[in-house]
């Protein structure tokens, strides 16, 4: 029996639980590390994940930073949503579809989720991020700011912490593509009254924007 | 006396020699037999048409591919659910894989693996988790070696406890006396 056997018998034996990830491109991004250091200090944080979830990230925040991760895909009820014709109810669907109490959630993952959306529905899932962020708790979110080009490709990105400065871009398949992308102005407002606290603008057309619940009393959310 | 004694041996000997005899006569199999079983117990599973409704425990390995409702507990052991396997039940083990699906919360003291097709609905406490590309999740993560601590002791002592960050743990409330129970 050859060396090599061996080996490939061991790899059989330990399944890679992470398939795919060499493929991958992987990008840089500056307000991953801003994201983890406003959860940072916190005791038990709690991370709320709108995106698919990956063994990856589960592991950074879980078992790196000690968070405790609650994952919320909303790609499938988008999916679902466009499958079944049912897109105009997202609003009514977002606005009950979060059980958790409020002011319960230290941060908020959303990924690109929102260029997926049209505005009365990113308006209503705004507006429960507000609802269950605690004071000073943080979101990140990604935005496109280019039109997307015809034919817009039904493809959604799995975002996978590498690190702290470095996120692994995985495409998978999506119900439909990118929305109209929203102004500036048009975040702020859906997200008020968070604060935009950092925002960048990569080469790749895409805005990284974090967001932050001041701890002021009067800004209690939705 | 001497008559006595002597008397008394013959009678005496054989009453612990039956048995003895009895349990020679089965160790010698049970000698030849051991490998066999022990393999047996390597593959203990319920199958793909078992329906088990109840409390499920022990203290071995197991792989389910039947269907379980209620409580399962392996405290110090693997539990796999295999492809075909459909639980709606807390589930409380040292490791947990998952290949088939699971509606109920996961509790692990040493390792949660959702492997490819696999799906849990619940919310999972271990201070491992592996959630593999294909795999459905949705519920909460929380891998705090305290609360993996905690939910293991809760398992053990039949007490309702609370995780480190509030969240209430399912109370086991017969974790000691588990008796596998199919209804």
């Amino acid at each position: 029996m050859a060396f090599s056997d061996l080996f490939s018998r061991r790899r059989k034996d330990e399944p890679d639980l992470d398939t795919g990830a060499a493929k991958a491109p992987v990008h840089s991004t500056k307000v991953l590390a801003k994201f983890v250091a406003g959860l940072s200090g916190r005791p038990s944080p709690v991370l709320l994940d709108l995106g698919t979830v990956t063994g990856s990230n589960v592991t950074f925040f879980g078992e790196r930073l000690g968070c405790k991760i609650i994952v919320e895909d909303l790609s499938k009820d988008i999916d679902r949503a466009v499958n079944e014709k049912t897109v105009g109810q997202l609003p009514a669907h977002f606005a009950k579809r979060f059980t958790q109490e409020d002011a319960s959630v230290d941060g908020v993952l959303c990924w690109d989720l929102f260029d997926y959306l049209d505005k009365n529905s990113a308006v209503a899932l705004a507006s429960q991020i507000v609802r269950l962020l605690k004071p000073d708790g943080v979101v990140l979110a990604f935005f496109n700011t280019h039109e997307p080009k015809e034919p817009v490709p039904a493809i959604y990105t799995k975002y996978v912490v590498v690190d702290q400065s470095s996120l692994q871009h995985r495409p998978y398949p999506a119900a439909r593509g990118k929305q109209r992308p929203f102004q500036n102005r048009d975040i702020q407002r859906m997200f008020e009254p968070l604060r935009v606290t950092e925002q960048l603008l990569l080469k790749s057309h895409m805005r990284e924007m974090l967001l932050c619940k001041g701890d002021d009393p009067t800004a209690s959310g939705a | 006396m001497w008559k006595r004694d002597e008397a008394v041996k013959p009678t005496s000997q054989p009453t612990p020699a039956a048995p003895v005899v009895a349990n020679a006569q089965p160790s010698a199999p049970v000698g030849q037999q051991a490998e066999p079983r022990r393999i047996e117990r390597d593959l203990v599973n319920i199958g793909k048409s078992v329906v088990i409704k109840g409390e499920l425990s022990g203290s071995e390995d197991l792989t389910i591919e039947g269907h379980v409702e209620g409580k399962i507990e392996l405290k110090d052991h693997l539990l796999t659910i295999g492809p075909n396997g459909r639980i709606k039940a807390q589930v409380f083990a040292k490791t947990v894989i998952v290949l088939g699906e699971v509606t109920g919360n996961v509790s692990a003291s040493e390792k949660v693996e959702i492997r490819d097709g696999g799906s849990v609905d619940g919310d999972i406490v271990s201070p491992r988790v592996a959630i593999a590309e294909g795999a459905h999740f949705r519920g909460s993560v929380d891998m705090q070696k305290k609360a993996s601590t905690a939910t293991s002791a809760s398992a053990n002592s039949s007490s309702a406890k609370s995780t480190p960050t509030g969240t209430p743990m399912p109370a086991p409330a017969v974790a000691q006396v588990a008796q596998p129970a199919a209804h």
